[in-house]
């Protein structure tokens, strides 16, 4: 089966993120008032052919966890689909 | 016999040359170790040096703790061999879990080319040990992503056991308590973002890189 990964990787809560920050900062400039906790992280899509969806999260997760984020600073969330698709 | 230091190339490495070159000047001998090679060969002491290992893709030393060569160099820091990472080389060995902790885009979002002034705070290490304590230092950086990151337990760890090698004397990019350089629970494994192989002549402005070189020469000349 085919699964629609999404990844959202974000900085783990108390880690300073220098590029929130500086959004966060720009934004009464240009006249948005009132905007509070920016935080930037990585979206990360991708497709996993698995058996059946525990064998996919137990893939992407491993991944996650060894490569697509750093756990010292950051964490992520997995949302996975099954991809339905009409045949070819 | 001069000891023989290994500099690690991956693909977008950029400083290799400049780290053989001060090596030499200092009079040991240095060769480059390929990345994609499993090997750290018979050398003495490796440097992983600065530049954008893979392109820096994903984050910077995300990719490069996956080349072949890092198990090789895993296995010597763990028999006590010195290892020093420089900019994008500490990256490279923080992802790789040789030393703890995390570096961040810096404050403000700022490319940083300049020369800082470093604080020599613990000579209890394979980059230091003939340096001394209080020693201030000349050297240049040039990195985006040298903000230092760490959990309170590990900073605790580090200061505890002297482990912060380096200090910023005025922090430029928003490392936690002006980290400039660590070192491994072992002393042997160091990382640092400044750039001591930039400070080896006047010709380049500073000389002070030197005795940090040096403490790795002797280091090297020490059998594991």
């Amino acid at each position: 089966m085919i699964f629609s990964v999404h990844v959202d990787v974000q900085l783990r809560a108390g880690i300073a993120d220098p590029q929130g920050a500086t959004i966060e900062r720009s934004l009464p400039t240009l006249g948005f008032d009132g905007v509070d906790g920016v935080r930037v992280g990585k979206s990360i899509r991708f497709e996993v052919d698995a058996t059946d969806e525990q064998t996919a999260r137990a893939r992407v997760e491993d991944l996650c966890d060894r490569f697509l984020a750093n756990p010292v600073i950051e964490e992520s969330v997995i949302t996975i689909r099954a991809e339905t698709r009409a045949s070819t | 016999m001069s000891p023989r230091v290994g500099v690690v190339l991956f693909p977008g490495s950029n400083c290799e040359q400049d780290a053989i070159e001060a090596i030499t000047d200092l009079g040991g001998s240095a060769e480059v170790l390929w990345h994609g090679d499993a090997t750290v060969r018979d050398v003495d002491a490796v440097i992983v040096p600065g530049g954008f290992a893979h392109g820096d893709a994903l984050r910077p030393g995300a990719i490069a703790r996956f080349s072949p060569v890092m198990g090789a160099i895993g296995e010597f820091a763990l028999a006590g061999g010195p290892v020093v990472g420089i900019c994008n080389g500490f990256q490279v060995l923080t992802e790789a879990g040789l030393l703890p902790g995390a570096l961040q885009k810096n404050r403000g979002l700022k490319f940083l080319c300049t020369t800082i002034e470093l604080q020599v705070e613990s000579v209890r290490s394979v980059l230091t040990k003939s340096a001394h304590i209080g020693q201030r230092l000349r050297i240049p950086i040039n990195h985006f992503e040298g903000n230092y990151t760490c959990s309170p337990e590990t900073l605790a760890e580090l200061r505890g056991d002297d482990r912060v090698v380096l200090r910023y004397v005025d922090n430029p990019n928003g490392s936690v308590d002006d980290i400039a350089g660590i070192c491994s629970v072992g002393r042997n494994v160091v990382g640092l973002m400044p750039h001591p192989e930039r400070a080896v002549h006047d010709l380049l402005g500073s000389t002070d890189g030197v005795p940090l070189l040096q403490s790795l020469l002797s280091a090297a000349a020490i059998p594991a």
